[in-house]
């Protein structure tokens, strides 16, 4: 992953076109209106003479055969090549596709917001009819905020931080010279009522730091809303988000759509977000379009060999037991008691001391050779639980019992030993390996480390990397040269070399693509099957937990609140917050009726619609 | 757009986006070209040119430039400038260097352990370096000089000793950053230990802003080294350094100006260029500025 060249909330700068001398600007965009119009005739000759502007009324934004091309040295030449599709007024369009399909891209060439080093090469986008390809930058200025606006992925970096709330919303009117100081003030908190923020007095003078990601991305759309936009797009806006924000903002969404009756373009890696809100959707692999139809057609009897497989890829509650491998003996590897971890920032001798209670009077046991899986949103302590376990962190109190002895009391010393039998899987297959060392010396370090002879180690790395479906000249290479998907294959390999007693997967598939996803999973259903290790599976995706878990433990506030088999879970769960948390599942029918256990995995999301 | 921009692997280091930037960076050529220059005409300079750097010849004393064989002229004994020059080149750039790699050394031991540390011991070092900073090291320097008898190992020691605090902190940020990455954490799990993991884990990824530091160190180890000398503490005549040299040439500023003039343009040029180099490799290393 390169890095993005600017910061997202300057990208926002742009949308909402904050242009210092404004005044200034004014007599350049007089000026340069025919200069506009000559450099358009100029560059628009192959594609702009044959094609009339003048689109069906109905179409809000049509984009014709565009092409989009990358600098050498990319993988491809093209981010998009030849796509064609209509927003119709008054509708979602949902454009679906992995990381690397050309989306975004598809999305910052409508804003005009690409790159100096991707250029727009052919093709138009007609927006109300008029072909904004080529247009002078003053021209464009003014038609995003106004006609088209957008909404980003991460609303922390989409946000100045340095400004109120408030202020970021009237920019977007100043900067457009609509209304008087009054006016926009009380606008800004009409619109901060009309995204449903609460005390929208008191939420005009806060800083974004203060706010919750939802909080965020409302205040995100009530800038994107400010100038009544005949266009929205969003671009992976529920990404980010815990599950039941998710549900929320979806909602938001689609009220204010059909409130005003907006276009919007959508754009997401989700198909359960896709059976949620799109009346349209558009499936684009590698840069191409291969599907677009109606949203119910494209779910239901998806036509294209891509679309069927990422349709099949992604995770559905199964609302089955998963059947547990036919091994005898099952004894307990692992028995949690009262564990506790609590942060304390800030300094006591100033009485200024927060004290967060990240893990709070936790306890489970494990069987050995199953899979725990522990659910819960941002904030619940699940990742704090899965550190304290491998001892990352220290306790505070409580006892973990690994085959019967107690390590919460261990120093890193006496704890060394036993490393090798507790591994570790990491979320991000891109931060977890050492970016200075090539995959045979991070699969080896470790094992020689605790004196295992190099050649045995070696030996032993090549096998586990052929086993993990990597072939054997990945050894020699450095962790940038893979996908994603590749480089978890690499974390999986590391946490096997020691043939492990416990594997703890910290988030180990949140941050793939879905079809390398349903890969990863089934990976480790089979390494599980093969070695008898036993899991402690970590998840945001209650979805990815109904696949691969004999056992689910729902976290919230540090605490349990609930365990059971995933059946219990999802089709009868007991406390509330499991069940907020199931019914807010994107393209999942809340399974409140037994008899949808029968149909489990086959139940697809296009039977909300 | 993320993924969609994930690049093909260089094949050669020298395809390196890092590489290709610097080579971009005129200024940062020009400073590598003059370095080279310098250090090419230190080494070999001194064999070429007829005189010995002691040899005394009273009767060509303040011979102006170009006069004979004597192509930069003469000093107030009659020894030949250039090979005093370039003499005095070897001494100061040697020193320059040593004092780089040593304080360099000295601040990334440091800066490492702070840095991956943290805790008391991280607090208890960044405080030391705190104080070396807040006592001027011009001062520190002088009063050491004169203290301990200046040979040039000495005086590479007393600069290496005051100039290492930059480098220090610089690790310590960068390692601090580093240590909360999950590549730390993995390490850790399967059960290296905190050396390996400092030193072998870490501080490879930590090399970039280490360079660059350390570029910018040998310019002002020159520059210090200068100082010294020309204050009389460094490097003690007849062995010759671009600082003593100036300081033998001050009395006949009005009389002989060369005498002044061309060691000091040798230490503005061999400084700047290394400054050069020092913004080149900090443009070029620069991760976050990953579009060429």
């Amino acid at each position: 992953m390169s890095q993005p060249p600017m910061e997202e909330w300057h990208v926002e700068r742009q949308i909402v076109d904050l242009s210092k001398k404004r005044g200034k600007a004014k007599n350049r965009r007089r000026g340069s209106q025919q200069d506009g119009r000559t450099k358009l005739e100029r560059e628009d000759v192959p594609m702009a003479s044959g094609e009339p502007a003048a689109a069906p009324a109905d179409v809000a934004l049509s984009v014709r055969e565009l092409s989009v091309s990358l600098p050498q040295g990319m993988e491809r030449a093209y981010a998009i090549e030849n796509v064609s599709f209509d927003l119709k007024r008054g509708q979602i369009l949902c454009i679906i596709g992995e990381s690397g399909s050309g989306k975004s891209v598809t999305a910052n060439a409508i804003m005009g917001l690409l790159p100096k080093v991707i250029r727009v090469t052919s093709g138009a986008i007609n927006l109300n009819g008029t072909n904004i390809v080529g247009l002078a930058r003053e021209k464009l200025r003014s038609l995003r905020g106004r006609v088209v606006s957008m909404i980003f992925q991460d609303p922390l970096s989409a946000l100045n931080p340095l400004m109120t709330v408030g202020a970021q919303i009237e920019e977007v009117m100043v900067a457009h010279d609509v209304g008087t100081p009054a006016s926009r003030r009380s606008r800004a908190i009409d619109l901060l009522i009309e995204v449903g923020l609460p005390d929208p007095q008191l939420m005009y003078h806060q800083y974004p730091f203060r706010l919750s990601g939802g909080q965020r991305q409302r205040v995100m759309i009530a800038m994107a809303l400010a100038l009544e936009p005949a266009i929205l797009i969003a671009d992976e806006p529920t990404t980010a988000l815990d599950v039941t924000t998710q549900a929320q903002i979806l909602q938001l969404i689609r009220d204010i759509q059909r409130r005003k009756g907006m276009s919007v373009m959508f754009i997401t890696h989700d198909f359960g977000v896709v059976a949620e809100i799109a009346d349209h959707v558009v499936v684009m692999e590698k840069g191409h379009c291969v599907e677009q139809g109606s949203a119910a057609q494209v779910l239901k009897s998806p036509g294209h060999l891509y679309t069927r497989r990422l349709i099949a890829a992604v995770p559905h509650l199964t609302g089955k037991d998963r059947i547990p491998s036919e091994a005898g003996e099952r004894a307990s590897i692992l028995k949690v008691e009262c564990l506790a971890k609590t942060y304390r920032s800030g300094s006591a001798l100033f009485r200024t001391q927060r004290i967060v209670p990240a893990v709070n009077g936790v306890s489970f046991d494990l069987t050995s050779g199953r899979t725990l899986g522990v659910v819960g949103e941002s904030g619940s302590g699940k990742s704090s639980l899965g550190r304290l376990l491998i001892k990352l962190m220290e306790c505070d109190g409580g006892s973990i019992l690994f085959e019967g002895r107690d390590i919460a009391g261990l120093s890193e010393a006496e704890f060394r030993p036993l490393r090798p039998k507790i591994q570790m899987i990491f979320q991000d297959p891109f931060a977890s390996l050492n970016p200075r060392s090539t995959v045979g010396q991070i699969l080896t370090v470790g094992p020689v480390a605790h004196g295992m002879p190099y050649d045995e180690a070696c030996e032993r790395a090549r096998e586990l990397l052929s086993h993990v479906g990597l072939d054997a000249g990945a050894f020699e290479r450095y962790p940038h040269e893979f996908s994603g998907g590749q480089r978890q294959r690499v974390g999986i390999a590391r946490a096997l070399m020691f043939k492990p007693k416990l594997l703890i997967a910290d988030e180990a598939v949140s941050a793939l693509d879905v079809s390398i996803q349903a890969q990863i999973l089934k990976l480790l259903d089979q390494i599980q099957r093969e070695t008898g290790v036993s899991m402690i599976f970590i998840t945001h995706d209650l979805r990815v937990a109904s696949q691969i878990c004999d056992e689910i433990a729902v976290m919230h506030r540090g605490q349990i609140v609930e365990r059971g088999p995933p059946s219990q879970i999802f089709l009868d769960p007991k406390s509330t917050y499991t069940r907020e948390l199931v019914a807010a599942i994107p393209g999942e029918q809340p399974l409140s009726m037994p008899e949808h256990a029968e149909y489990g995995g086959h139940h697809k999301g296009g039977e909300t619609l | 757009m993320t993924a969609i921009v994930a690049h093909a692997a260089p094949a050669r280091w020298w395809h390196s986006r890092a590489v290709i930037r610097f080579m971009r960076h005129h200024l940062a050529l020009l400073g590598i070209a003059m370095i080279t220059l310098l250090v090419l005409a230190c080494a070999i300079g001194p064999y070429a040119l007829p005189y010995d750097s002691l040899h005394i010849d009273l009767r060509a004393r303040f011979a102006p430039p170009l006069t004979g064989n004597h192509y930069l002229g003469t000093d107030p004994l009659g020894r030949d400038l250039a090979v005093r020059l370039l003499m005095a080149g070897r001494v100061s750039l040697a020193v320059g260097f040593s004092a780089m790699l040593l304080s360099t050394l000295i601040g990334t031991l440091i800066g490492v352990t702070a840095g991956y540390r943290g805790g008391w011991v991280g607090a208890a070092l960044m405080r030391t370096v705190d104080g070396f900073l807040s006592y001027p090291s011009i001062f520190l320097v002088l009063a050491l000089a004169a203290t301990l008898r200046p040979s040039p190992a000495m005086i590479t020691v007393i600069i290496a000793v005051t100039s290492w605090m930059e480098t220090a902190r610089i690790v310590e940020a960068e390692v601090r950053s580093l240590r909360e990455r999950e590549f730390v954490q993995a390490a850790r799990m399967v059960g290296l230990r905190r050396s390996h993991i400092m030193f072998r884990e870490i501080l490879p990824n930590a090399m970039g802003p280490i360079i660059v530091a350390a570029s910018l160190a040998v310019a002002r180890a020159i520059l210090l080294e200068a100082y010294i000398s020309f204050l009389g503490y460094g490097i003690q005549p007849p062995l010759p350094s671009w600082g003593n040299m100036l300081n033998g040439a001050q009395q006949y500023l009005a009389s002989a100006p060369w005498l002044a003039i061309i060691p000091g343009a040798a230490i503005t040029m061999a400084v700047t260029s290394f400054n050069f180099i020092g913004d080149g490799l900090r443009d070029a290393l620069d991760v976050r500025n990953d579009h060429i």
